[in-house]
């Protein structure tokens, strides 16, 4: 391992790790899906072949996943800038990062049963 | 010995590059030493311009932008209204026949698509050291994303619900 891959560690190095890996992630999920909207062209059904794969229980699980990276690059995005724009940012950037990963964790908690419904209703019924 | 010195002029730090006076006594004195980002005649071409601060800056704001737009997203296709159930071609149809749902579309394709190049850009240059390696990753990356904004712009603009 070439020496200096540990940068300082802490709040500011990992935030920036998992604002990194997310933003690959993301990236990566927006080609598959800019591709899968796409068969609107070629027909109504083939769309919705593509589509019914969205609604099975591990793509949907999937897709609280996907949530899960969007929301904490977001948050956390905002959190950059306000680091770079506001002139108290680099000082409070920790308590910023605790106060993205405390809204992260409330958001996450409040969209578990919306985004997991369509599963959740066909294993257990309403 | 204290005579020499009290001759000499004693000028600011800041002129010890011209020659005259003794400076501080800091031997870096006798050096100019540029700006880091002054632009001489000597500049590559391809630094003279602020693109790296422009990249910077339009991370800032399509992000900011990207929030509204990815979380409202998400909010209607994946949360509200029965979640994942209800998505099939028949509700983007129905979408899509309001000219602010496609604009709302089109503006987060493009704003996403190069937000994210321009991530992956700063991914690549930080991780592939061959200059080889850096170079076919940027242009696979950026072919892709090029024919991919291109595709889903035309699939918004050509959407036929009568299909």
């Amino acid at each position: 391992m070439p020496a200096g891959t540990l940068y300082r560690g802490r709040e500011g190095m990992w935030s920036w790790v998992a604002h990194r890996v997310t933003g690959v992630l993301i990236f990566f999920f927006l080609f598959a899906h800019v591709l899968d909207t796409a068969l609107v062209r070629v027909s109504p059904e083939s769309y919705d072949t593509v589509i019914q794969t969205y609604k099975t229980p591990l793509v949907n699980l999937m897709e609280y996943g996907l949530v899960a990276a969007i929301l904490f690059h977001a948050l956390n995005g905002l959190r950059v800038v306000a680091v770079d724009f506001w002139s108290k940012g680099p000082k409070y950037q920790k308590q910023m990062l605790w106060t993205v990963v405390g809204v992260w964790v409330v958001l996450m908690a409040g969209s578990f049963y919306g985004i997991l419904q369509h599963t959740l209703i066909s294993w257990f019924g309403k | 010995m204290s005579t020499e010195i009290s001759d000499a002029l004693v000028v600011p730090s800041k002129h010890a590059h011209t020659g005259k006076g003794l400076g501080t006594g800091n031997p870096a004195d006798a050096f100019v030493i540029e700006p880091p980002r002054k632009r001489t005649a000597k500049t590559p071409r391809r630094t003279r311009t602020n693109f790296e601060m422009l990249a910077w800056l339009f991370m800032r704001l399509s992000g900011v932008v990207l929030v509204v737009l990815i979380l409202g997203h998400l909010l209607i296709m994946l949360v509200l209204d029965g979640g994942v159930s209800k998505i099939g071609f028949a509700f983007v149809a129905g979408r899509w026949a309001s000219p602010f749902w496609q604009g709302w579309d089109l503006l987060m394709l493009w704003l996403a698509m190069l937000h994210g190049a321009n991530g992956m850009r700063q991914v690549i240059n930080d991780y592939a050291e061959k200059d080889s390696t850096r170079l076919w990753l940027k242009g696979l990356m950026g072919t892709a994303t090029v024919f991919t904004v291109l595709l889903g712009t035309l699939v918004i603009f050509t959407f036929d619900p009568n299909i």
